[in-house]
């Protein structure tokens, strides 16, 4: 029966599509070939998240050694929903690509970029699909090394800089994971999630446990970009290629934190437990993102790193939402998780389709854009809106959620402080539509074009998701909930 | 048509109209046929929901769960028939006089104004319409997207960084505040739906009402409650027509009538009659009216000097319902369509003097009635009724609020009212007085009246200001019936 053995071929699939796709130097195949992988990925995960909703949590031995000894793959409600989120936008963006990566990629390279895309889609699956702590460890370095190749295959120069940024952060991070698993291993003798989970509380009060959990959360921390610990993010996103941008920022730093819900929560089942105040810290540090990040946002130049600060301060949303330890709190993460995807999805791509026509996607150079390019600059609007939190997206969603979980749990000032910052957002994204809007073009704009319609089609694709959701979340809520659920169920 | 899809027509045929006059932006008086048409089916729909509520039908319509337990609904009660009535009506003599005003200014970018003057209307019926908070909420902050592409029309350095007041205060206001103030109610009572006789009774700590009324009353920034008044000035660089309908009838009046609709229908009167810390907002109300006509006063560019009468009228309708008797709820209602219709006819005049004359200053007008008699007469009627004297309909809402001031023993608010009437007689009678009796000074280039689909269009507007007093029909049914709810 194919269905038993969806969780390794969810992984397989794009892995060894990638092996095929780095033997074979053409540009074409090789598209059609990541492509059809993602799709197949895409296919698999809406069967999976079907199986988890209908009959509960999948487990998977892989070679069929069991549990706590062998690797178990294991699928539940929130592993389903982000591996959907990873591989729809994987698709989308796939068919976004080709005429994109023309414009900001050697063409002999191309091919490269294709087995980099699915190596790193492979990761960030396994990520979601593995119950072994150290398997997730292999699959965060897989996708960790394909993302340094990725930001460094562009044009731009200063992207191998970036690139380097990122792979001594990346490593400096997945090293401190790494080190961490280590020390539960010590401790318990066990590397199973599940198995962790029932094993930690003997030897909670420990130190070396405690001393486990800060460098996990620091490790995991670095690939998310939480802020004090962001420094390679802005960079890498405004250097690398377009299209590599609208990935990272769409999938990897979402599955980062599915990471670390997973590990904060199913092993060591919450940070109450082991006595450490990550909650309290991770408050403080998302506040500081939310105004730091959408600060620095307001004075950039450049279209792409304003997104990038953007996404920082929305990270902070999302972390925000953890430091709350309640249902409606994790609610509120998982649901920002799904919602700031598709919101930084149709953004970076409509900035793919600006830069393929003007070569430069800094923000004083789109002046008048907005009747240039009106499906463009319409979706990036569309997007803006959504950031902002406007009735109708999926931003107002997620705030509502977040602003209720603060109440809850009487914390009026960081109800205030929400609200606040997401004025900030009103800031920056309106800045860009004044330029696009209300200046005249310069008189080399005046034979701009639209973007051809295999690219306009996805950017609106994301955009209609965004008021799609926005409108009718029931779906989102229902997962989001019972995927809070069985995180705070323990292991569930 | 059954009240039912009555409703979802309101909302769907100005977007359809919108989506039309796209389509037609090459071809002006076509565009402006679907403009017209639009607007005239609109008030058809809201008239056959008007009778159809009078005849008992409480249309109810659920369009989709946005969140488990809240939905857009629409439903139809006295106060958004009364709004929505106002709304499409006088949409249609701006539609009339915005044909004139634009093709006589040669404005840029027509496709696009009318684009977005039929979105607000949307937007403005599902603000009338809503049947909770949410919904509300929804189309309220739609209302001020709309509305930005037509303040910063121009696309002038000028516009554009009014348009960013308008757009920073609105949103500000709406999104720290208002949504705060909404997210807390439905925590506290469990439901944002618009029910008579409020949602709190016996549900959240009393002095905390104060402060939740508060977060609602300033976070509705449309209506324009000093501190957050300032965007209102700044919207004036907008082209005549939508300072005319957005500014004097659909946003300001969107704003205002939240803010009844969230005292009758969220707090109710009742409840509110019953709380200690509420006198604040006669008192904010009553600083507002006063403030802003001395400010009126000393301004001298006729648009300004309209702004913040506008600013100063709005808080009328705010002290009427914070007097919470029912005369003055409903004489807060009849407010709102009476200084829809006075106002109006102001700006109409206002823009009528700078299309036929390109004067702006009230120091300009010396002698302009003789050249202008039409839109000096409308002007003068539209001064009339904001003063509040007969026979215009601006007295008959004064009276029923002051009744109700009275009625309730409120000094503050019978003060503040007889003030104003004195400071807004001294605002508008000496624009009235040079522009019949002074000469014309200086090497004035001969001008007649403005063209003269604008001055149909004023001359409409005055005309109901007057028929009002005599005939209030439906507008003051309505508001009676509004006051038989809040009792």
């Amino acid at each position: 029966m194919i269905n038993s053995q969806l969780p390794i071929l969810q992984v397989m699939v794009p892995l060894l599509a990638a092996s095929l796709c780095a033997i074979l130097p053409f540009r074409r195949l090789t598209w059609l070939i990541a492509l059809a992988a993602s799709l197949a990925a895409l296919a698999i995960s809406l069967n999976l998240l079907v199986l988890v909703l209908n009959d509960g949590p999948i487990s998977y031995a892989l070679g069929d050694w069991a549990a706590p000894w062998g690797i178990e793959y294991r699928v539940d409600a929130l592993s389903a929903f982000v591996l959907v989120l990873v591989s729809a936008l994987g698709s989308i963006i796939m068919v976004f690509a080709p005429t994109s990566l023309a414009r900001e990629i050697d063409a002999d390279r191309v091919f490269l970029f294709h087995a980099m895309y699915l190596l790193n889609l492979a990761g960030l699956l396994g990520m979601a699909v593995t119950g072994d702590v150290f398997n997730l460890f292999v699959f965060l370095e897989i996708s960790s090394l394909s993302s340094y190749v990725m930001i460094g295959l562009g044009r731009d120069r200063r992207a191998l800089t970036a690139a380097f940024q990122y792979l001594i952060m990346g490593t400096v991070g997945a090293t401190f994971y790494v080190i961490g698993v280590g020390m539960m291993y010590m401790m318990t003798g066990t590397l199973n999630m599940a198995d962790l989970g029932t094993r930690l509380p003997e030897v909670a009060a420990t130190r070396t446990v405690i001393a486990a959990m800060a460098f996990i959360v620091v490790g995991l921390g670095l690939k998310l970009a939480i802020v004090p610990l962001h420094f390679w993010l802005p960079n890498a996103y405004a250097y690398a290629p377009t299209v590599v941008s609208a990935f990272l920022a769409a999938t990897a730093t979402k599955v980062a934190l599915y990471a670390l819900l997973r590990i904060v929560f199913t092993v060591f089942g919450g940070p109450a437990m082991i006595g450490l105040p990550v909650d309290q810290i991770l408050l403080v540090l998302a506040i500081v993102a939310m105004f730091g990040a959408s600060a620095v946002a307001i004075y950039q130049t450049d279209a792409k790193r304003l997104l990038a600060y953007s996404s920082l301060a929305q990270i902070g949303y999302m972390v925000l939402g953890i430091s709350f330890l309640s249902a409606t709190g994790l609610t509120a993460t998982i649901i920002h998780l799904f919602n700031h995807a598709l919101m930084k999805g149709a953004l970076f791509l409509a900035l793919g389709c600006i830069y393929l026509r003007l070569g430069s996607v800094q923000i004083e150079k789109m002046a008048g854009l907005g009747r240039r390019m009106p499906w463009t600059m319409g979706a990036f609007v569309v997007g803006g809106l959504s950031l902002i939190g406007i009735p109708l997206t999926v931003g107002f969603i997620s705030k509502w959620y977040l602003i209720q979980a603060a109440l809850e749990r009487g914390w009026w000032l960081v109800a205030a402080l929400i609200l606040l910052s997401s004025l900030l957002a009103v800031i920056y994204v309106w800045r860009v539509v004044e330029v696009a809007y209300f200046q005249a073009p310069s008189d080399d704009m005046l034979q701009l074009r639209e973007a051809p319609a295999v690219m306009v089609v996805p950017v609106w694709v994301l955009a209609g998701a965004n008021v799609y959701f926005g409108v009718n979340p029931q779906q989102t809520i229902r997962a989001a909930q019972s995927a809070a659920a069985a995180l705070l169920g323990g292991g569930g | 048509m059954s009240p039912e899809t009555a409703i979802i027509a309101a909302l769907a045929v100005p977007a359809l109209g919108a989506l039309l006059i796209g389509l037609a932006g090459r071809v002006p008086n076509l565009r402006e046929a679907i403009t017209l048409t639009t607007a005239a089916a609109l008030l058809a729909i809201v008239i056959s929901l008007v009778l159809a509520w009078f005849d008992g039908a409480r249309p109810d319509v659920t369009l989709l769960e946005m969140i488990p337990g809240l939905s857009l609904r629409f439903t139809a009660e006295p106060l958004g028939l009364l709004f929505a009535l106002v709304a499409s009506s006088l949409w249609i003599v701006n539609s009339i006089y915005s044909i004139g005003y634009m093709r006589g200014n040669a404005e840029h970018n027509q496709t696009r104004y009318y684009i977005f003057f039929a979105l607000a209307l949307t937007s403005t019926m599902g603000v009338a319409l809503a049947g909770n908070m949410l919904t509300l909420f929804v189309f309220y902050e739609l209302l001020t997207l709309s509305t930005y592409p037509l303040v910063a029309h121009h696309g002038t350095p000028k516009a554009v960084r009014s348009a960013r007041t308008y757009m920073g205060v609105l949103m500000a206001t709406s999104i720290g505040l208002l949504l705060f103030g909404m997210i807390w109610t439905w925590q506290a009572a469990g439901t944002l739906t618009f029910t008579p006789g409020g949602v709190f009774e016996g549900k959240i700590y009393q002095p905390l009402t104060g402060i939740l009324l508060a977060l609602f009353v300033f976070g509705i920034g449309k209506a324009a409650l000093m501190p957050v008044h300032r965007w209102l000035p700044a919207a004036m660089v907008a082209p005549t027509p939508v300072s005319a309908l957005l500014h004097a009838v659909a946003v300001v009046k969107a704003g205002v009538f939240a803010v009844v609709k969230v005292i009758v229908y969220i707090f109710g009167v009742e409840h509110l009659r019953t709380v200690i810390n509420f006198d604040w907002l006669s008192i904010v109300a009553g600083f507002t009216i006063v403030a802003a006509s001395v400010v009126a006063l000393r301004q001298d560019n006729l648009k300004r000097r309209l702004a913040y009468s506008t600013v100063s009228q709005l808080s009328y309708v705010v002290l009427a319902a914070a007097i919470l008797v029912p005369i003055s709820v409903a004489g807060a209602a009849l407010h709102i369509a009476a200084h829809a219709v006075s106002k109006i006819t102001l700006f109409f005049a206002a823009g009528s003097i700078y299309t036929a004359a390109h004067k702006t200053e009230i120091s300009q007008l010396d002698g302009i009635g003789k050249r202008m008699p039409w839109t000096m007469v409308a002007f003068g009627i539209g001064a009339l009724s904001i003063i509040g004297l007969p026979p215009t309909i601006g007295f008959t809402s004064k009276w029923l609020i002051l009744q109700g001031a009275f009625e309730a023993q409120n000094s503050v608010a019978i003060g503040v009212i007889i003030l104003s009437t004195l400071l807004n007689a001294a605002y508008f009678l000496p624009i009235i007085y040079v522009a019949f009796f002074r000469s014309e000074s200086g090497e004035a280039a001969p001008h007649g009246e403005a063209p003269w689909p604008m001055v149909l269009a004023l001359t409409a507007t005055a005309g109901l200001t007057v028929v009002l007093f005599f005939a209030p029909g439906w507008p003051l049914a309505l508001a009676q019936e509004l006051a038989g709810i809040v009792r």
